[in-house]
């Protein structure tokens, strides 16, 4: 469990690259440290609801990314808010896979 | 030919006959799905906002729950994923995509708009909100305010509360629910009078 | 940024090629044949035959160019066509024969 202000890192994982997947963990954000929010719940995990295979409950979190981190357009500051599953993050000072 | 390439009408009527005849659909059924799903609209969502900017009580209630909100209002929240109020304020502009497909929160909107759906709107919304906001709908959200873009990626669906607008004292919920659109509680618009 | 070529098609979110491509605000009602197949969706989720996220599977197996061709409930249609097929609910013997038949 991550607890709300902790520093994350999106995994850098791109399991498109193996094979037929269903993934809510939009592209631009792997890889990239953001701020937890809060936890929003458990929900069942979409990656293996999209194959109608049993599908665990995993923990959801709003998580705070710095748009300058990700583009260079105008307003740095400006800020993205995205739900993301624990599964698909990490602490920060963890080795990356 | 790959029958998934079929016309897409005259797919949706085989696969319909098909469930029909399985007796897993019936046609009263897709009637009655259709006419309460078009009962949905932006109107819910407004009655929402315009009680949020009235009842202090209200507005604490539905930034803590909204799926809760909408069902003190009436609205039929049941089997719908949970919703998720974004508070815009002086300092703070909300703004609602979804990059992966078109999650929007139909329970308290309605159908989806035909702009949140397309792919220009998908891409840029997270990437140049500002530019986007002022070039398609003239919404300039000025330089010291800071835009949140809320990219509705999983199982929540989320909704904007606007800033009341000035010049709406002594409004009672009615009257300034007439003036919230589906696109201010999106943040592509702001309310107006 | 390399990142953007390994994403899936669907994932849209900042894909440079759409920076410039303007947003089509004006208001589209929907047809009798979208109100169909919205309609058609949430009752196959109501009686467990199909989630979302296996709507959104098929939707993203639809190949690129007919994805961005194709309207939003055409994908719908298509992507429930398949789940159906794939969880024998329907098979694609039936529906050839049925295709053929109308």
């Amino acid at each position: 469990m991550f607890l709300a202000g902790e520093t994350v890192r999106v995994k850098d994982q791109w399991p498109e690259a193996t094979g037929p997947v269903h993934i809510r963990t939009p592209w631009y954000v792997r890889g990239l440290e953001g701020e937890v929010v809060r936890c929003l719940g458990e929900f069942s995990n979409p990656e293996d609801l999209a194959f109608a295979r049993p599908a665990e409950k995993r923990p959801l979190y709003h998580v705070r990314f710095l748009k300058g981190a990700i583009w260079s357009e105008a307003k740095p500051d400006d800020e993205l808010l995205i739900e993301i599953f624990g599964h698909w993050l990490e602490p920060v000072g963890q080795e990356r896979p | 030919m790959n029958i998934l390439e079929t016309d897409s009408e005259r797919l949706l009527t085989a696969v319909r006959s098909l469930l029909e005849r399985k007796g897993i659909i019936s046609t009263a059924e897709v009637m009655e799905r259709m006419a309460s799903t078009d009962a949905a609209s932006s109107g819910q969502g407004a009655r929402m906002v315009a009680k949020a900017w009235v009842d202090p009580a209200y507005r604490v209630r539905m930034l803590e729950d909204g799926t809760k909100a909408a069902e003190e209002l009436g609205i039929v929240m049941r089997g719908m994923p949970p919703l998720g109020v974004l508070e815009s304020t002086p300092e703070v502009h909300n703004l609602v995509v979804c990059t992966l497909c078109s999650c929007y929160p139909r329970a308290v909107l309605g159908y989806p708009p035909f702009w949140y759906k397309s792919a220009s709107f998908r891409a840029r919304a997270v990437r140049d909100p500002r530019e986007l906001l002022a070039s398609e709908w003239k919404t300039v959200v000025p330089d010291d305010v800071k835009v949140r873009v809320v990219d509705s990626t999983a199982d929540y669906r989320w909704m904007v509360l606007p800033v009341r607008p000035a010049g709406t004292d002594g409004w009672d919920e009615e009257r300034l629910a007439g003036i919230v659109r589906e696109g201010d509680m999106i943040g592509v618009t702001v309310p107006a009078v | 940024m390399d990142k953007e070529t390994k994403r899936a098609h669907h994932d849209l979110g900042g894909v440079s090629k759409f920076m410039c491509e303007p947003v089509d605000i004006e208001p589209h009602g929907l047809t009798a044949f979208d109100r169909e197949v919205d309609a058609l969706r949430q009752m196959l989720a109501a009686k467990k035959l199909m989630t979302v996220d296996e709507l959104r599977r098929g939707i993203e197996a639809i190949p690129e160019a007919e994805y961005h061709r194709l309207s939003y409930y055409r994908r719908w249609i298509r992507s429930i066509a398949d789940n159906l097929m794939v969880h024998g609910v329907i098979t694609e013997t039936e529906l050839r024969a049925e295709l053929e038949g109308s």
